[in-house]
């Protein structure tokens, strides 16, 4: 077996999620290398070939490579995955984006947002907003993944001494450019990211009450997220739905404040470690989720709340 | 221009869906059927682009069984223009979708190609990338604003963690998320309008396309469920036991 993972980074530095898809690489067991694409970034590469269990590093550093754009990384990463019987990016917008044409390019089937690994040649995944796990046996020469990375532990940081060798492959696709980008500016972290998550729901009563949540979220190192009744009712922007047309977390610690839980909530957060809800409403369909359950007034509950953590 | 929308009959996502008691597939017995909300927004956004005066015609796609109709009926009560069915009663694996998909764009050869940025069954998110591949078009995946402007196409993208546009070439592939746009509601005129609007079936054999399966179900199962955990009686009880029984804080 040989996989070869495809490193998430900003060209200054590795993502986490990186390690984690090593951590599925080392499930499927076998050589794996990891593939940095970027431009002036070699500094990932050196991170890369420190990562436990790293063999080898490839990097492909070109300008080309900046933004990382789906088409010249889908191509790119056909190319390298020649030799491979496995390719797994990280199920990131990014991974998502240039993986499925790399597995086109290379005239085979992908499997998404795998969760578990059960032999070298079968995968499970969630269907159906993760109300239904499916394990799928996949008879392609090349296994092409994306992975789910909170379903796996991250491999250490340190410990590795991969040799870094580069990669001559320029593609020359010209017809999508990168024009701009605006990314959060927040100090909270990414909610698909986030280690512990405070969502508001149609309970909240407006907008204006979120900046509760912020403001606890602020004191706990959280991110912010919504349900789809306080979506639609306009109190945040839909970025922050979590839920089967939104956003999927499964973070350590998930914070549900005046959300009733449709299916349609639950199918986006009911892998968190932990789950607290807060709820005047003893009878809310969140409680039978919840590890534990405040029935209260949340206008009294939350302030009290952000004193006590 | 021309647009063409890829849409997918899929269960309704108001439904809860059950696995079989053997564990073989989900079951979809009697389910309530939808377009995917995804392809509805893809509709939407060609339909916008029509009253602007940027599209000449819709054209929406489907491929399915005979009853996936219904959903194309829906896209032309949108206000698509016209509808292609690629009838087949077999479960597609995506490769094939987008083998399919690059048919019906070698025939039709639209200018802009959208459609959802993943369906709710599968939640595949791949359909539109592999259509880009197999094309050499280039995409605007998860598209929240879709601009045209002469031989391109400005999409500002949701990535994680903010927005990113992308200058495409055209013709050129968008798939669509949440923030795109609000699908509206047929009217009543105009889901009787949408009965006389042309709709063409066809085959995978017809469009000359061999279908393969590479990936084989060997189960499904529910999640792990989880269980009702414990009320607390107030905010400091909460805390002591996120801190010391959970210790998460």
């Amino acid at each position: 077996m040989s996989i070869l993972v495809v490193a998430e980074h900003d060209n200054s530095a590795l993502k986490g999620a990186t390690l984690n898809t090593v951590a599925a690489a080392a499930a499927i067991g076998g050589d794996v290398t990891v593939l940095v694409a970027g431009s002036g970034c070699q500094a990932v590469a050196e991170a890369a070939a420190k990562v436990a269990g790293v063999s080898k590093v490839l990097v492909a550093d070109n300008a080309v490579y900046e933004h990382q754009l789906g088409e010249v990384l889908g191509e790119l990463v056909a190319d390298v995955a020649k030799g491979y019987t496995h390719v797994l990016a990280p199920a990131t917008t990014t991974g998502k984006d240039f993986l499925p044409r790399t597995a086109a390019l290379l005239d085979v089937n992908m499997l998404s947002d795998v969760v578990e690994v059960v032999s070298a040649d079968t995968f499970s995944r969630p269907i159906y907003a993760g109300n239904a796990i499916a394990t799928y046996q996949s008879a392609d020469a090349i296994k092409v993944l994306t992975v789910r990375t909170t379903a796996f532990d991250a491999v250490a940081a340190e410990g590795g001494s991969a040799a870094v060798e580069t990669v001559d492959f320029v593609s020359g696709y010209d017809k999508a450019a990168f024009v701009g980008e605006e990314l959060a500016q927040s100090d909270r972290p990414e909610l698909t990211a986030a280690e512990v998550v405070v969502s508001g729901g149609r309970g909240m009563g407006n907008g204006d009450n979120f900046s509760m949540l912020y403001s606890l979220a602020d004191k706990l190192g959280a991110a912010v997220g919504a349900s789809r009744a306080a979506v639609d009712a306009g109190f945040v922007p839909n970025d922050l739905q979590v839920g089967q047309t939104g956003k999927i977390v499964a973070p350590g610690l998930y914070m549900a404040v005046g959300i009733s839980g449709a299916i349609q909530h639950l199918a986006g957060m009911k892998d968190s470690k932990v789950i607290v809800a807060i709820n005047k409403d003893e009878e809310a369909p969140i409680f039978q989720v919840a590890d534990y359950g405040l029935v209260a007034d949340l206008f009294e509950a939350v302030p009290e709340l952000e004193k006590l953590v | 221009m021309k647009v063409l929308v890829a849409v997918k009959r899929v269960i309704d996502y108001n439904v809860k869906v059950r696995v079989k008691p053997d564990n073989s597939d989900v079951d979809l017995t009697n389910v309530k059927m939808a377009m995917n909300p995804f392809c509805e927004i893809a509709v939407e956004e060609a339909v916008r682009l029509k009253e602007k005066g940027v599209a000449t015609e819709v054209v929406v796609v489907s491929i399915g069984p005979k009853v996936a109709q219904e959903q194309i009926r829906t896209a032309l009560a949108l206000g698509a223009d016209r509808g292609i069915l690629i009838e087949t009663e077999e479960k597609l694996e995506s490769l094939s979708v987008a083998k399919l998909l690059k048919a019906v764009v070698e025939k039709e050869q639209p200018q802009l190609v959208l459609m959802g940025k993943q369906t709710i069954d599968s939640d595949n998110n791949q359909t539109g990338q592999m259509l880009g591949a197999l094309t050499g078009m280039a995409q605007g995946t998860f598209a929240s604003e879709v601009v045209v402007e002469g031989d391109k196409v400005n999409v500002t993208r949701e990535v994680d963690g903010g927005l990113r546009t992308v200058g495409l070439a055209l013709p050129a592939i968008v798939t669509t998320d949440l923030r795109l746009n609000e699908p509206r509601y047929a009217s009543l005129p105009n889901i009787m309008k949408a009965k006389r609007k042309p709709l063409e079936t066809t085959s995978p054999a017809d469009l000359g396309v061999a279908i393969a399966s590479t990936q084989t179900l060997v189960k499904v199962t529910p999640p792990a469920e989880r269980q009702a955990g414990v009320k607390v009686a107030d905010v400091a009880e909460l805390v002591e036991k996120l801190k010391n029984e959970a210790k998460v804080l």
